[in-house]
């Protein structure tokens, strides 16, 4: 089997989605860190939460992908690149949003907690908003409440 | 690199967060309220996660796997402080331990940032990010019960004052300590203790509770050299029950 291209593997790590928020690739969410071709296709990941239960998960899920396309994989999980939620493409916020989760702002403005009120509602897109809980129902999520649309939202939380 | 000196402080880190993290986890379903509960059992998540990330570098350096690590020794064989071992008790004390030692561990992990120690220095920086949340979290529930009714001030005060002396204790100098500060893998448990004074002294200030004066408080010791109080046995008792069962299981 010949070698793939880099573009190829970002094109199959494109399949490769998060389990907890199954519109949103690995490479859309940031993870990916570096791709390296040579005998086989090697994969450095970074969790997006150090305690992430998930990630042993997306490890498996990229190497039975990689498979899939006749390739042999090996993941690294390293932390040589921190992820942070500034690291989610464009791409990433837009399906974030569609699936009704609020995308993160700019993390760097994150300084205390009156930052984090008034989040995006997804469903009307205003602000009339407030934080209830920096916690949610993973570690990556914060609960928030719209007060138009009087229901709670959740938060991809920036990091 | 001196790896013992590497090997202890990364021993006492990681204990802090496995066994501070379980006795956030006794949280899950008793919160006061839904979203306290909640935070509590975020934040075990988050520091079983760190303390996991730890023993895989110690792991790395040669000890043994976590699992192995985590469920199999024995108090005299924990460096985690004094602070994190005691029972959860009220609310009240729950909260001001965490204020106390997440304050401490922020700073720990913010220093630890430049380490020498390369493997320690990046994790850090991921880990100094997570920890805002745990701060951030600790200081806006002090501030405002600390400034609330007669009843919220008067226990937070005692809560503290019962606290202060095993916080004090998180900071027990290493036998390491010149040979961690003259490699630069670690700034120290003097300037750490300094830097977290003030960042407390910030904190409680904008409340009404009262901070007394630092050298009439004893430092409970004895944590970081397997010391412990009669409350750890029991906790690592019911961390390992499941895995003792059938210690060759496949999960
Ligand atoms: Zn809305």
């Amino acid at each position: 089997m010949s070698k793939p291209s880099l573009e190829k593997v970002y094109q199959w790590l494109e399949e490769v989605k998060d389990p907890e928020i199954p519109v949103l690739s690995l490479v859309d969410l940031g993870v990916i860190t570096n791709v390296t071709i040579s005998d086989k296709v090697r994969i450095e990941m970074t969790p997006t939460f150090v305690g992430c239960p998930a990630i042993d998960y997306m490890k498996n899920d990229i190497i039975e992908t990689l498979n899939k396309h006749g390739q042999e994989a090996e993941v690294d999980i390293n932390f040589k690149k921190s992820w942070s939620s500034d690291l989610i493409s464009e791409k990433g916020k837009i399906a974030l949003k569609k699936f009704g989760l609020a995308p993160p702002p700019d993390s760097k403005l994150f300084t205390d907690l009156e930052i984090l009120e008034n989040a995006e509602c997804p469903r009307c897109s205003k602000t009339n908003t407030e934080l209830r809980n920096p916690f949610g129902p993973t570690l990556c999520r914060a609960i928030f409440y719209c007060n138009d649309c009087k229901e709670a939202f959740e938060q991809f939380k920036p990091v | 690199m001196n790896n013992e000196a590497l090997k202890e402080l990364l021993y006492k880190m990681a204990d802090d967060q496995l066994i501070l993290g379980h006795r956030n986890s006794e949280w899950t379903g008793f919160g006061p309220l839904l979203e306290e509960d909640i935070a509590f059992s975020s934040m075990a998540q988050d520091k079983v996660g760190h303390s996991l990330a730890l023993y895989t570098i110690l792991q790395e350096l040669g000890e043994q796997d976590p699992d192995t690590v985590a469920f199999t020794r024995n108090a005299e064989q924990f460096h985690n402080s004094l602070l994190t071992e005691l029972p959860n008790g009220e609310y009240d004390f729950s909260l001001i331990r965490h204020f106390l030692y997440d304050t401490a561990e922020a700073l720990r992990f913010e220093m630890l940032t430049q380490s020498s120690f390369e493997p320690l220095a990046q994790l850090s920086a991921k880990i100094r990010g997570e920890l805002r949340y745990h701060t951030m979290h600790a200081n806006t529930w002090i501030k405002q019960l600390g400034s609330a009714t007669t009843e919220s001030i008067t226990r937070l005060q005692k809560s503290l004052e019962y606290a202060l002396p095993y916080a004090l204790g998180m900071f027990e100098k290493s036998p390491f300590e010149n040979a961690l500060i003259s490699e630069g893998i670690f700034a120290g448990e003097q300037v750490l203790e300094d830097k977290w004074k003030r960042k407390v002294e910030e904190v409680l200030a904008q409340t009404q509770l009262q901070l007394p004066a630092w050298d009439t408080i004893t430092p409970h010791l004895g944590g970081r050299v397997g010391k412990h109080t009669e409350h750890l046995q029991p906790l690592l008792d019911e961390m390992s029950e499941v895995l003792r069962i059938d210690p060759t299981a496949e999960w």
